[in-house]
């Protein structure tokens, strides 16, 4: 049996035929091809699968497709606009954010989520914004260059 | 002429892709017609098997079945150092999650319900999960004697020393835990296969390792095989050997098939199968005169290999290598052993080896200076070894090495005086409890003794028909940078623009053999015959009369684009020898271990809270003499990175086993720091360029991993102000925290 799931995606209007119980993690890598949201234990620990939801930050693989009916989602290939990168992206590019990449996406969207919430954060708040998602490469310390810098850049752009 | 590239922190080259989601994993290729692929495993330690049925309700009509019985027997084992690990068991069964049946079938969750459906008859036998017990013979599971591998290192004559009246003697015994990689993406490939042909792309570290498990699994000719690394999540080991076996379960799928099989493990597969850090044991019986000069060292390391050689053999040499550390002792002796377990095999972790023998030095050096009433620092002050001394085996050190320096920096940026003093006056009124500690540590760059010699690795460079030069290596990238890296040096050996020059993906049928990307190698001595390479393709421009020095990239770009237009391919390729003056004996395991050591002191301040029993590391200072850096934020990256993981080694990461299979394979029970557990990590370079290193660096990727764990320790043993035998071990958990501070706090109360 499948249901009919309807939700924006980065924008577009998508509509999926997928088995209620289906995760939102495989619909959005199978059935949309946005392969950027990467699965790291499929239990909700590692955060490499995060997406934006309605507003808020959820690890996709807890996420039943029937429960983004109706939703809008913004996914990691949602992120930049066209060819320019977030201020977050470009951060994590100059300095050093990215290593192996697997827990980037999920890295970055929990960032930008944490940036949209908070304009200037502090330390403590960084690593709390950051504390669902799990690095094995960087021990977080470029991360939160990074994401000190995007609020930087943020800030001084209009 | 551009700028220099070395030493700039460069954007590394797949950043983009990486931060927008468009770099490609193996789990995200898909292929037409794929099948999927699952591994059915042993649920016994060890037994023998006896019969398999297939349980109804599972069209088993539609699934690809593959066992042993599709394996020629001869075939059936993974070519790595011997030849014992077989792709699927047969009658024995050796460790708990081995692999007996593949199974393959385009829908996935049938594919699930069939591997629950079938049914092992198996007759269990004794298995053996411990060291001792191993050494003992209880029972005897491998071999004549459970050994997979003995070493007997020797430096002058330690009984004679042991014999002395004026020496006094510490003794002290440690232990670490097994670890797990934890890289963020699970292993996984994809073969194609039929009776002529075999191609994996996969998620690994070593495409040639893959390559010859492929070629010894199918019989093929080696240019039948062909493996090509996709954009990798993390490997730091775990995917040094492991990928040999998946990629040769999903080639067999394939074969029988005739369809493309993809096999992508889940974590808690991923956790429970593959390998992991070895745990080790380390005696230490120490002789020091009453000033405080090592005399002698007598060390038995031992490691539990596994149910299997694997790489073992090569992880217990670097870990005896290491053993006696950066200090200079006339007398050594060395006893290492890795023993056969019913453990799923052990194998290559950030260190390997290295890490679990220098907790061992290091923890016992605080024991050795507290014996002879001199502090930590002073203790290794007195005997670290300098330029002009000899290593534990009889390596000379010819280049400068100045560990007081190292030493005298890292605690002074730690603070580390003023620290000690105040915590020794504020920790007896409360309840936290503070100390700052350190370790000194080394580690050699490159491959072991003459392994450097035996791989005789090859780069290659090409010219590209957009005026660009390509480098064709096998050294993967998995985060670490490998392709910034070999981008830098190329365009810096060749005045050329970052842009000028691109890294091909490694393919075994494109890209020469340049060795495994292990062993803090690939910078080194990888990145040495990149810069050979490079400058061949200037050679051979300059020779076709095409250019001349000085000139701009733009000529270069056009001499290459001009040379392809009217020659031909451009191409030069650099192969290994070793710097002179290295020799190396396997029989005696004497002489030149590495071309060079990486050189370091990492201090660890930690609070210790002796209610909750938690340990929380609050700063952590490494200091690391490493040659010339060559980009900087990725060097401080892989600092940082390995302090993390050691922080998990010392703290968190236990693997809980029962009866031989990790009982904690998941995210939710396997505990690695995150972002609000790490400390403020401060990296530090002391740069001293080695000149047999591109651009005069050395190896970096697994040196951060050695020091964090006793460093960590000793200053939870001076937060506790006086030893206690748990904290001899890592991981140091909450549980064992608590013995040491119930016992220690009551002792105190008892004396007051």
């Amino acid at each position: 049996m499948k249901s009919q799931v309807r939700c924006s995606v980065n924008g577009a209007a998508c509509s999926f035929e997928v088995p209620p119980m289906a995760r939102l993690l495989d619909v959005l890598r199978e059935e949309a091809n946005l392969t950027g949201t990467k699965e790291g234990c499929g239990e909700g620990e590692c955060g490499a699968c995060t997406v934006i939801m309605d507003g808020r930050i959820v690890n996709s693989c807890l996420v039943p497709a029937l429960q983004a009916d109706g939703s809008t989602i913004t996914t990691i290939e949602g992120i930049a606009k066209g060819n320019v990168l977030h201020a977050v992206q470009a951060a994590f590019i100059s300095h050093g954010g990215a290593q192996c990449g697997m827990c980037t996406p999920g890295m970055v969207i929990a960032a930008v989520d944490l940036l949209t919430r908070v304009v200037n954060p502090d330390e403590n708040q960084i690593r709390e914004g950051l504390a669902g998602n799990i690095c094995r490469c960087t021990g977080y310390t470029k991360i939160f260059d990074a994401v000190r810098e995007a609020a930087r850049l943020l800030a001084s752009t209009p | 002429m551009p700028d220099a590239l070395v030493g700039k922190s460069v954007p590394r080259k797949e950043g983009p892709d990486k931060v927008t989601g468009r770099a490609r994993y193996i789990d995200d290729m898909r292929m037409p017609d794929a099948l999927y692929g699952v591994t059915v495993r042993s649920p016994v330690a060890r037994g023998r098997l006896r019969g398999v049925s297939f349980a109804d309700g599972v069209p088993w009509n539609e699934i690809i079945v593959v066992s042993a019985a599709d394996i020629p027997a001869e075939r059936n084992h993974v070519a790595l150092l011997t030849n014992d690990q077989p792709f699927l068991a047969a009658t024995e069964l050796r460790h708990a999650e081995e692999p007996v049946l593949l199974l393959a079938h385009a829908d996935r969750h049938l594919l699930e319900r069939a591997r629950n459906a079938v049914r092992f008859d198996i007759e269990k036998l004794p298995a053996l999960f411990d060291i001792d017990k191993s050494l003992a013979k209880d029972p005897v599971i491998w071999g004549e004697d459970n050994i997979f591998k003995e070493y007997n290192l020797t430096k002058g004559d330690v009984d004679a020393v042991f014999a002395r009246a004026d020496i006094i003697v510490v003794e002290g015994e440690y232990s670490t835990g097994a670890q797990e990689q934890l890289y963020i993406e699970n292993n996984g490939v994809i073969a194609v296969a039929d009776e002529n042909s075999v191609t994996v792309w996969g998620s690994l570290q070593c495409p040639y390792y893959v390559h010859k498990a492929l070629l010894g699994l199918f019989g093929l000719p080696a240019d039948k095989i062909r493996v090509v690394q996709t954009e990798t999540g993390g490997g730091f080991g775990g995917k040094e050997e492991y990928p040999s076996l998946i990629a040769g379960h999903a080639a067999l799928l394939a074969r029988k098939a005739g369809k493309p099989v993809k096999m992508i493990y889940d974590r808690a597969e991923d956790m429970v199968a593959t390998t992991k850090r070895h745990p080790s044991r380390t005696k230490h019986r120490t002789a020091v005169t009453k000033d405080g000069t090592i005399v002698a060292m007598d060390i038995d390391f031992v490691i539990d290999g596994g149910a299997y050689n694997t790489l073992s053999p090569v992880v217990l040499s670097r870990g005896t290598i290491h053993a006696a550390g950066p200090y200079s002792i006339d007398n050594v002796r060395i006893r290492a052993r890795a023993v056969a377990t019913s453990h799923p095999p052990h194998g290559a972790f950030r260190g390997f080896g290295a890490p679990q023998s220098i907790f061992g030095l290091e923890r016992h050096m605080n024991k050795v200076a507290r014996a002879v009433g001199l502090t930590p620092e002073a203790l290794r002050l007195k005997n670290f070894i300098k330029q002009g001394d000899t290593t534990a085996t009889h390596q000379l050190i010819k280049e400068p090495v100045d560990m007081p320096s190292i030493l005298r920096r890292a605690l002074a940026e730690a603070d580390y005086d003023a620290k000690r003093e105040r915590f020794a006056r504020e920790n007896p009124g409360r309840s936290v409890k503070r100390g700052i500690g350190f370790a000194s540590f080394m580690h050699g760059s490159g491959f072991t003794g003459s392994g450097e010699k035996y791989l005789a690795s090859v780069v290659g460079a090409t010219g590209t028909a957009e005026g660009k030069v390509r480098v064709l290596a096998a050294s993967t990238e998995i985060g670490q940078g490998t392709n910034t890296i070999f981008t830098q040096i190329a365009a810096q050996a060749l005045g050329l623009d970052w842009d000028d020059v691109e890294v091909a993906q490694p393919d075994t049928s494109v890209v020469p053999n340049s060795g495994p990307t292990v062993a803090s190698r690939t910078t080194m001595v990888v990145g040495k015959l990149v810069e050979q390479a490079a400058l061949g393709i200037k050679q051979i421009l300059v020779q076709a009369g095409l250019l001349s020095e000085p000139y701009t990239p733009q000529q270069f770009r056009a001499a290459v684009k001009k040379y392809i237009a009217t020659v031909g391919s451009l191409r030069s390729m650099a192969q290994y020898s070793p710097p002179d003056g290295i020799a190396w004996d396997d029989q005696s395991y004497r002489g030149d271990a590495y071309g060079t050591y990486a050189w370091a002191v990492y201090v660890a301040t930690v609070a210790l809270d002796t209610v909750t029993y938690e340990a929380r590391v609050e700063d952590f200072v490494a200091l690391q003499e490493v040659g010339r850096v060559i980009h900087p934020v990725l060097a401080a990256g892989q600092i940082e990175g390995g302090v993390a993981q050691g922080i998990g080694f010392a703290l968190y990461e236990n693997v809980v086993w029962r009866e031989g299979r990790m009982a904690n394979g998941q995210f939710t029970n396997y505990i690695v720091p995150t972002s609000v557990d790490v400390p403020a990590i401060r990296v530090f370079f002391d740069e001293v360029p080695y000149p047999h290193g591109p651009s005069g660096a050395k190896g970096i990727g697994e040196l951060p991993m050695d020091g964090p764990a006793p460093a960590i320790v000793n200053a939870i043993e001076e937060a506790l102000g006086a030893p206690h035998p748990a904290l001899h071990h890592v991981p140091l958990m909450p549980e064992q925290l608590m013995d040491a501070v119930d016992d220690l706090l009551s002792a105190r109360r008892k004396s007051a």
